[in-house]
């Protein structure tokens, strides 16, 4: 290898640390001042690129000049902040104060709306969008061709630093954004225009976004899969860099830059994986990232989301579950559609109450349990189609790999907590979904692996109903009576008070990281059982999609109540069976109940349930 | 024999000395109040023989076992109770149930996974609770009840471990004044008679010079006077740095009322 090569490595490095770094500047920012992680910075970025594609070759028309070509890539910029603005009036306004899980999925509600609003305007094909005039040419660097568009990336990144440098130290905008991150219920107390500071870090936020994907264009065609790659990266940059940190991402973007560009050279197989092993790494050193500062605690006790008090069963709880086990046990008198929706819906139940175990008893908001779920499914189908092993010993291997890789990733993840620990458990997540798309030798990658077929005595659909039953419903009571036992009262101590469970003498961590290697396990059996179900396994069920209907069920159901779940898992999947294929705009539809049961029903099936006997009584 | 000893404990944080050399020894027991004014180093000493504190030099023992550096969780082992100056409880549990779960913790029961943890040593819990005076709202969830009945439920919580020492940060902060001289008193009865040695900071005046049996003076990291109350009281360096005119006269008042 050259030395002139290494630099023009280094370079194309940089170049895409800069772009990262616009991007994540504007999520960090927004971080920093509303505590609300915005999974649909990455919609703001993919709207940026799309605005420029439409705004840009207009302006060209015009006047070919590289004047008009920024023009058009700052008035894409701006009009995305103003969405910002949008989002921030209509919806963030009003989840400022509800617990960050929620948030999280609300935000996600958005990409999701976005992604249907976009291809009902853009249509589904890649848009390519124009050169810059003026930059179209290559330079030489050492005999190396290297494109002057990226040169030119290269000093927007640092541009833009110093440009929020200003705007933080030399402007009172700037200042109070500063003073909000640093303590936002202090600023609040100072008299301070909140709604306004919100409004206007939105807009910023949002238009950083738009920025960084309208400069893209020249690089990249707009396509509608642009937002959650980048999503997944620039929460990568910020966490790593500490979040609400804007030196702090800049650092990390060229950490990542750097490391993707050699990296390549090094592990061309596992590109995907580095990033999120390098996160791992600065989490675990250090907690609140490379430059991040520990949340100002705050004094106030708060009664924690979740699982309250679990009460033994009541007679109409009683009689709702006997109806629901007869209900299962008939399905195969009815056909054959509704005997494979229902064994569906068993194995989801598992899967979403799993993760309610973590969430609602434990406190531990798994953003990521799609991954254990998903190597269940690999575990098992790899055996049977790699190994040839009949369906048994795969079942069997199906919850011990779910919970060996719950065990090894959630050793990391318990020595965090909040929205850190949310992250975290998605770039596990991620990591486990790039090693499978990535090794395609083993795992057939994008495509998967078809022939995960039962055993020929659970080969009928009304047998492997009955089988999925007697699993599901067995590991579903087993974890149940674990939430009522000691160890779930541990847990829901810790997830209380992490304080005074350390001083009665609990292990908070230990108990944490073997409720997480549990709650893995069960979810891994569920994959084990999706995989036969289906007959096949690929990488869509460790994607963040799936991780984010498992937490729409367990928001469905309620997560204060243990049984919710397992309501919130039947009810999900029959809508979503029965409106699919009756809809081009699943998402948007998906998206806005999601949005909608924020907003207007948190507390979930369950909590109407209970709250209508209360009514009755 | 002495329970609790710490020898010449000292943390810096960057150029601020917030601890220097400070030592001191507690008998079974005993009440021994440290005092002081803010930022004087009360807080940093306690998290230091709390073992949430890594101090820079010293050592604490607890009869006689070096414990410096030892986690909380560890020392609650070794018979060490301890209550926060903000409540520190488990908020989604009943009175009962935190108690509950404290002696699970403490009978080393919390990873079953097949019991049921409501029934498990309610009727200990509820011998604790009467001990403070709480066994009427053993069932009520302990997020309804008043601050300084939490406060109470807390110190069952601490003795369910059966402590040797019981380590009080600011007992009484954020009470109202008929119920801090309770919940000292309680606190001085049950210490006395299980011959437990409490080492508690303090800012109101009236608990301490009411309740504890000697008082150590921290002022910017160093111990300037220690003794009886009286002692104390009458020191005139304490008198000019710490309690000031109408601080005497309320410690001689809290004395004569209760002592």
């Amino acid at each position: 290898m050259e030395w002139d090569f290494l630099l023009v490595q280094a370079l194309s490095g940089l170049a895409s640390a800069s772009s990262l770094f616009i991007i994540a500047s504007g999520l960090t920012i927004v971080f920093g001042v509303t505590r609300i992680v915005n999974f649909a910075h990455g919609s703001f970025y993919m709207l940026g690129a799309y605005m420029a594609v439409t705004i840009v070759p207009w302006l060209l028309e015009l006047d070919r000049s590289p004047t008009m070509f920024f023009v058009g890539v700052l008035a894409s910029a701006v009009a995305v902040g103003l969405l910002g603005v949008a989002m921030e009036l209509l919806l963030l306004r009003r989840i400022y104060r509800v617990p960050e899980l929620f948030q999280l999925l609300a935000t996600f509600g958005v990409v999701l709306i976005v992604q249907d609003v976009v291809s009902m305007i853009w249509g589904p094909v890649e848009i390519p969008g124009p050169r810059a005039p003026g930059l179209r040419h290559a330079v030489y660097i050492f005999d190396q061709r290297f494109p002057a568009y990226e040169l030119f990336l290269i000093a927007v990144g640092p541009a833009v630093l110093a440009l929020l440098w200003l705007l933080m130290h030399r402007t009172r905008f700037g200042v109070l954004i500063r003073a909000a991150t640093q303590d936002r219920e202090m600023v609040g107390a100072l008299g301070v225009n909140q709604a306004m500071l919100f409004t206007g870090t939105l807009f910023l936020g949002a238009a950083l976004a738009g920025l960084g994907g309208a400069l893209q264009i020249p690089r990249v065609s707009a396509s509608s899969h642009m937002d959650l790659s980048i999503i997944v990266e620039a929460f990568v940059v910020t966490v790593i860099g500490g979040m609400g940190s804007v030196p702090g991402a800049f650092l990390a973007a060229m950490l990542i830059g750097q490391l993707q560009a050699f990296g390549v050279l090094v592990f061309p197989k596992i590109t995907l994986v580095l990033a999120f092993l390098l996160m791992a790494v600065v989490l675990v050193v250090k907690p609140w990232g490379l430059l991040g500062r520990p949340e100002a605690a705050s004094g106030r006790a708060v009664l924690p989301e979740g699982i309250l008090d679990p009460h033994p069963l009541g007679r109409a709880g009683r009689l709702l579950a006997a109806a629901a086990v007869v209900a299962v046990l008939a399905l195969p008198l009815f056909d054959a559609y509704t005997v494979k929706v229902g064994t569906e819906v068993l194995i989801l139940a598992l899967a979403a109450f799993s993760l309610n175990f973590l969430v609602g008893n434990g406190g531990i908001v798994s953003f990521g349990h799609a991954a254990y779920f998903g190597l269940g499914a690999y575990g098992a189908g790899l055996l049977v189609v790699k190994a040839g092993l009949p369906m048994e010993p795969a079942l069997i291997a199906a919850p011990i790999a779910g919970g060996a890789a719950a065990a090894l990733f959630g050793f990391f993840v318990v020595r965090l907590s909040g929205i850190y620990l949310a992250m975290l458990t998605l770039a596990f997540a991620q990591i486990a979904y790039a090693i499978v798309f990535q090794w395609v030798e083993v795992t057939g990658g994008d495509n998967g692996l078809v022939g995960v077929w039962p055993s020929s005595w659970a080969a009928s659909r009304e047998a492997y109903h009955y089988l999925t039953a007697v699993l599901t419903l067995g590991a579903i009571i087993f974890l149940r009576r674990v939430i009522h036992a000691p160890f779930g009262a541990t847990l829901r101590a810790a997830r209380d008070s992490a304080a005074r469970a350390d001083a009665v003498g609990i292990d908070v961590r230990t108990h944490r990281w073997l409720g997480f290697t549990l709650a893995g396990a069960a979810a891994g059996l569920a994959g084990g059982l999706y995989a036969f179900s289906k007959g096949s396994i690929d990488p869509t069920l460790l994607g963040i999609p799936m991780s984010v209907d498992f937490l729409s069920m367990i928001l469905l159901g309620g997560i204060q109540s243990v049984m919710g779940p397992v309501a919130g898992a039947a009810a999900f999947h029959a809508v979503k069976d029965f409106f699919m294929p009756l809809t081009d705009y699943w998402r948007l539809l998906l998206g806005l109940s999601i949005i909608a049961m924020v907003l207007v029903f948190p507390r979930g099936l369950a909590g109407a349930f209970v709250s209508r006997r209360r009514g009755a009584s | 024999m002495t329970l609790l000893a710490a020898e010449g404990l000292t943390k810096r944080f960057g150029g601020v000395v917030a601890a220097n050399g400070v030592s001191f020894a507690l008998e079974p027991g005993e009440m021994l109040a440290m005092i002081g004014p803010n930022g004087a180093g009360k807080s940093t000493t306690f998290n230091m023989v709390g073992g949430q504190l890594r101090p820079d030099a010293g050592r604490v023992t607890l009869a006689g076992q070096d414990v410096t550096n030892t986690p909380p969780r560890a020392l609650c082992r070794l018979g060490v109770g301890r209550s926060f100056q903000v409540a520190q409880t488990f908020l989604s549990f009943t009175v009962v149930g935190n108690v509950q779960m404290a002696l699970i913790a403490h009978q080393r029961q919390t990873r079953q996974m097949l019991s049921d943890a409501a029934a498990l040593h309610r009727d200990a819990a509820l011998a604790l609770l009467d001990r403070v005076g709480m066994a009427a709202q053993a069932d009520r969830p302990i997020g309804e009840l008043a601050y300084g009945d939490v406060k109470r439920v807390e110190l069952a919580i601490a003795l369910a471990g059966a402590p040797r020492l019981l380590l009080m940060d600011e007992p009484t902060a954020g009470m109202a004044p008929s119920e801090r001289a309770a919940l000292m008193a309680l606190v001085a009865g049950i210490a006395r008679r299980e011959r437990i040695g409490v080492l508690f900071t303090e800012h109101d005046m009236d608990s301490v010079f009411a309740h504890a049996d000697r008082i150590l003076v921290l002022v910017r990291g160093e111990i300037i006077a220690r003794g009886s109350p009286e002692d104390v009281r009458a020191d005139p360096e304490v008198q000019r740095v710490y309690l000031g005119q109408s601080g005497t006269k309320a410690a001689a008042r809290a004395r004569r009322t209760h002592g």
